[in-house]
């Protein structure tokens, strides 16, 4: 064992914590944001804005790119119009034809007020699913909803967390980069 | 020299005349519209809520018992046969749809136009709409008769003979028509939803309510990299939702104006049963809304204004459907089919004209006096007129239906439709099933969408004073 690390404590403890992050704490969506514009600048990856609702700009603030919830949508939509076309095809105009009042046994007119239904429908669940796997919610356990202090982030707080795996970090670089930023409160956050 | 630039541009307080009109009255807090909102769920219901729901609940009850006895000895406890086949089981179903539409439009449509308004009320408004869709769904399941052979019926499977549904039938696509617009409601009221369940997460004492409120937030930390997302999700299910609002109440037109049947084979239908939806669910909205923003004390959030503005929606769509009845009867005469002419003629003066005109007073006329500001100023008076237009509303699809189908082509199979009592006291029953939903909903769930509201207030504006911008300073 190289000898120069620090010795671990006698005591083991009971829950072995790491730290998450750094977490800073502000009052207002303007200081939030002009903070997020620093921390953007100063090259963090792995770090993030939280706030009650969102906060119109912050996009920017954060440099963060036009989300691609829609390619999940225009995907859900182009599967439930193939849904439909196809399964009313199948269905009327080659299992078992049915000839009504002399009329082709498919047109994709008559085909069309479901398939746009579909279509709907189909996109709809491509939104809200799409959104959650890029947010990779549902999520059943997170550090900060742990912190008592971030309790304030679905009332009227806002925070910057900036976690331990960034490239970057820095326990007392990281710490000073958030402190320039005048947050109202700092606190590191176990895992 | 960009730095020049901007350093030039100050920020400056809006002039107070330009400043426009709050959305939330006493520049309250975000803090205060949490506790506001989420307290009405957290603290014990006031005392007016039991008996309420008591009342609900008992209704609720007479409608299930009488479906039971419905489907224990037949349709012919209802009052329809030969010739209406159709009355008061289609007229409340598409009374009920219609009444969605309000919560869809206020949710989907009203946010592609940037009506930041709709935020005081577009929560209860899509809750009214799952509510309603529920009550609609109701009629048609059990007027097939046969109720256990309803999924046959209903959902694209073969019948005994191998035989798939015919999907020319308009009945068909009122089938996917109303199950996408209710799943496609649940889908964006929950969307909605997630950030306040994890608002009443984060506020909750008790273990219950955490561990509940806590599994439906799905873990929601309000990071902006996912509020990014969710935006667009948010975006994209009102875009997607703008044509499902149109496209539903056209194709239950579709029911009736496919037919042959004068009186129902219009070509104005479509645009006209949406008008009308839109009506009647705005008349539905300010019926659950004009005494809840007193009784919860909300008035603040949901303002006289909002008030106003609603009543404008319903003086628009009023309008539009006042504009089709007259272009109903014109096109009737134009049309010149005696059969067409004699449906409409009969519709007014027939033996059903306490039906028309009492369409007629409520719909044309009663919408007529939100022109006059004292009037969608007064909270009574609106609260009646909204009474009105929900009357309006189920008397236009009875005659609609009724009167259409009581005189056709033979005059020897003429006939004139009363109801049953189970027919008065099952429709009577669905108020019970959506005054139910809609307590429970009030006692579980903040029925106003708290970070919305609070996104639209000036504290959350970065480039506001009151959200934290220097006065004077630069960005």
């Amino acid at each position: 064992m190289n000898p120069t690390t620090p010795t671990e404590p006698r005591v083991p403890k009971l829950t072995a914590t790491r730290p998450f992050g750094i977490l800073a704490e502000y009052l207002t969506p303007a200081d939030v944001m002009h903070a997020a514009e620093k921390i953007r600048d100063a090259g963090f990856t792995r770090w993030d804005v939280y706030s009650p609702y969102p906060v119109h700009g912050m996009d920017d603030a954060m440099g963060l790119k036009n989300s691609k919830v829609g390619w999940f949508s225009f995907f859900g939509g182009v599967a439930g119009f193939t849904t439909g076309m196809s399964m009313i095809f199948y269905m009327n105009g080659w299992d078992y034809k049915l000839i009504v009042g002399g009329k082709p046994l498919f047109s994709p007119l008559y085909a069309f007020p479901v398939s746009y239904e579909l279509t709907i429908l189909f996109a709809s669940f491509g939104s809200l699913l799409g959104m959650l796997f890029l947010n990779r919610l549902p999520r059943l356990y997170h550090p900060l909803l742990k912190s008592w202090r971030f309790k304030g982030v679905t009332h009227d707080k806002f925070y910057i967390v900036i976690e331990t795996t960034d490239p970057k970090y820095s326990e007392t670089q990281t710490r000073a980069t958030l402190e320039s930023t005048g947050p109202n409160h700092l606190e590191v956050v176990e895992d | 020299m960009a730095s020049e630039v901007s350093s030039t541009v100050n920020i400056q307080p809006p002039p107070p005349q330009l400043e426009r009109a709050p959305l939330v009255l006493n520049r309250h807090s975000p803090a205060w519209i949490s506790d506001t909102i989420a307290g009405i769920v957290e603290k014990k219901m006031p005392r007016w809520w039991w008996p309420a729901f008591i009342i609900s609940a008992s209704v609720m009850t007479m409608m299930f018992t009488l479906i039971a006895y419905l489907i224990s000895t037949g349709v012919g406890v209802w009052g329809l046969n030969q010739p209406v086949d159709w009355a008061w089981d289609i007229t409340n179903f598409v009374f009920w749809i219609g009444i969605g539409h309000a919560g869809t439009l206020i949710s989907a449509v009203l946010f592609l136009l940037r009506q930041k308004w709709r935020t005081s009320i577009n929560r209860s408004a899509e809750a009214m709409t799952l509510f309603a869709v529920a009550c609609a769904g109701i009629f048609p399941v059990v007027h097939v008769g046969r109720i256990w052979l309803a999924p046959i019926y209903l959902a694209p499977i073969p019948n005994a003979n191998d035989i798939w549904p015919q999907f020319r039938s308009p009945l068909l696509w009122d089938v996917f028509a109303v199950s996408t617009y209710g799943t496609v409601s649940l889908l964006f009221w929950y969307t909605g939803l997630i950030p306040d369940l994890a608002t009443m997460r984060d506020r909750a004492v008790t273990k219950v309510r955490k561990f509940f409120y806590g599994l439906f937030a799905l873990g929601w930390t309000g990071s902006n990299r996912h509020w990014s997302n969710y935006e667009k999700a948010y975006l994209l299910l009102a875009g997607i939702s703008t044509p499902l609002v149109l496209s539903v109440h056209s194709i239950v037109s579709f029911d009736f104006a496919v037919s042959q049947v004068p009186g129902w084979h219009t070509t104005i239908f479509p645009p006209y049963f949406v008008a009308g939806a839109i009506f009647s669910g705005f008349g539905m909205v300010l019926t659950l809304l004009v005494p809840l923003r007193t009784l919860c004390k909300l008035e603040d959030i949901i303002t006289i204004r909002h008030i106003e503005l609603m009543g404008k929606v319903i003086l628009a769509t009023g309008s539009i459907v006042g504009y089709a009845y007259g272009m109903e009867f014109f096109i009737a005469w134009y049309g010149g089919n005696p059969y067409e002419r004699y449906a409409f003629m009969n519709r007014a003066f027939g033996p059903y004209w306490w039906a028309y005109w009492s369409m007629i007073t409520c719909n044309v006329i009663t919408p007529h006096l939100f022109w006059f500001r004292k009037v969608r100023q007064n909270m009574v008076i609106v609260f009646i007129i909204s009474i009105f237009v929900n009357i309006g509303m189920w008397f236009e699809r009875f005659v609609i239906i009724v009167t259409s189908l009581h005189r056709d082509y033979l005059p020897s199979s003429w006939g004139y439709f009363s109801p049953s009592w189970v027919d008065i006291c099952t429709f009577i029953g669905s108020f019970g099933l959506f005054f139910t939903l809609f307590l429970l909903f009030m006692r579980f769930l903040p029925m106003i969408a708290i970070a919305e509201v609070k996104g639209v207030t000036p504290q959350a504006d970065p480039h506001h004073p009151l959200g934290g911008a220097k006065i004077g300073g630069h960005h």
